[in-house]
């Protein structure tokens, strides 16, 4: 989902800790060295890493190309190679069979049969192109602030890893606790309070 | 501060608590709600709640949708003890309308459609169209976190058991009667 679509789903998250060196030179070198990396052609399953946001398939991230005012903007991006299972359980039959027929053997060991099947998928994922997905995000570094445009988990998670690694810097998802204890000006004793919460109900029977 | 994994599950509650509490709020004291620094004028519930019961064993879950749909099943559900766990809201600056969903859980906000913007037909309107967009999805944003503080700060306080509570169950005896 991207930042110009017509309807957006935005998880909020809060950046810890700062950039002390050139922020622009560090921001800029941890782009690029963690740019998605093209797999079609190539035997892995999945790539995961930062695009540009208008040239998603042609990243370059030269001078301050993803500053929108005070804001950062630059993209996940997810490409992954899903395989039917169907057309997977096809191959390994048939290569079963084709080394059965060439050892002049009835069955194979165990460990052959996995060393099949991972040549075959490795076979397939080459073959097969990647399907992209890019995901938005808005980096306000003054702020602290971090959006996500999306609410998808397994997005969310790689975003988590990939920001972390790539600018030394964590990120704190905005739940409900999170929310409650960093963005709500809680005095310490409140957030003690906060943490000894249980849930309430609400109605209390007849009311006279 | 607690592991956030493990704070995920573990106050997911206080995230229901929130959107039923808004509720009450919305019906009872809207003007409570609004963020003077946001220019809103108004905050409504759109067209879908959707309520959970999980006491009592239960795993009971109530939606209602549609434009103008009656909330009197979500009353009804108030009363037997679910609370809110999904909400469409719509938020009003004067003619312009901003349209979301907030999920208790996680607090996201989803499906967010907000006032028309110029359309992108140059590469050279990308930016000022970007900045328009942040722009009034902060709006959003800020409405979001100004309106989870204060039930924060109630939620925490004396009041909450005291008063607060018994003001949400006399509105929904008071509400499922109407």
């Amino acid at each position: 989902m991207g930042v110009l679509s017509s309807s957006v789903s935005i998880t909020q998250y809060r950046v810890e800790g700062s950039i002390e060196s050139s922020f622009m030179e560090t921001v800029t070198d941890a782009l690029k060295k963690n740019t998605i990396r093209e797999i079609d052609n190539e035997p892995e399953d999945k790539s995961v890493g930062w695009t540009d946001f208008q040239s998603p398939f042609k990243p370059e991230f030269e001078g301050s190309s993803f500053m929108y005012g005070t804001n950062l903007l630059f993209s996940l991006r997810i490409d992954k190679k899903t395989i039917p299972s169907k057309v997977i359980a096809k191959h390994l039959k048939m290569a079963v069979s084709k080394r059965l027929e060439q050892s002049e053997r009835e069955a194979l060991h165990k460990n052959e049969k996995s060393e099949i099947k991972d040549e075959v998928l490795r076979r397939l994922f080459l073959r097969m192109p990647a399907t992209p997905n890019m995901y938005d995000l808005i980096w306000n570094y003054e702020q602290k602030i971090l959006w996500f445009f999306t609410s998808q988990k397994a997005a969310n998670e790689e975003l988590e890893t990939l920001f972390s690694k790539s600018f030394k810097l964590s990120i704190i998802r905005m739940f409900p606790y999170t929310a409650a204890s960093l963005i709500c000006g809680l005095e310490d004793a409140k957030k003690d309070q906060l943490e000894k919460l249980s849930p309430t109900t609400f109605y209390r029977g007849q009311h006279a | 501060m607690l592991d956030v994994s493990v704070a995920y599950n573990r106050y997911k509650f206080l995230g229901h608590e929130f959107l039923t509490w808004l509720w009450y709020m919305i019906e009872t004291d809207n003007e409570k709600l609004m963020d003077p620094a946001a220019e809103f004028d108004d905050l409504y519930i759109g067209n879908r709640v959707v309520l959970e019961n999980s006491s009592h064993n239960r795993d009971e879950v109530i939606s209602i949708k549609g434009d103008g749909a009656g909330l009197e099943e979500g009353v009804i559900a108030l009363q037997k003890g679910a609370k809110v766990t999904e909400m469409n809201l719509v938020a009003k600056a004067g003619e312009s309308e901003w349209r979301f969903n907030i999920k208790g859980e996680s607090l996201n906000i989803g499906n967010l459609k907000s006032p028309e913007t110029g359309r992108v037909e140059q590469a050279e309107d990308v930016e000022g169209a970007v900045l328009e967009k942040v722009y009034l999805y902060e709006k959003v944003v800020n409405l979001t976190n100004y309106v989870y503080r204060q039930f924060i700060k109630s939620r925490v306080s004396p009041e909450w058991e005291q008063v607060v509570v018994k003001n949400i169950s006399k509105w929904i005896q008071q509400a499922s009667r109407e």
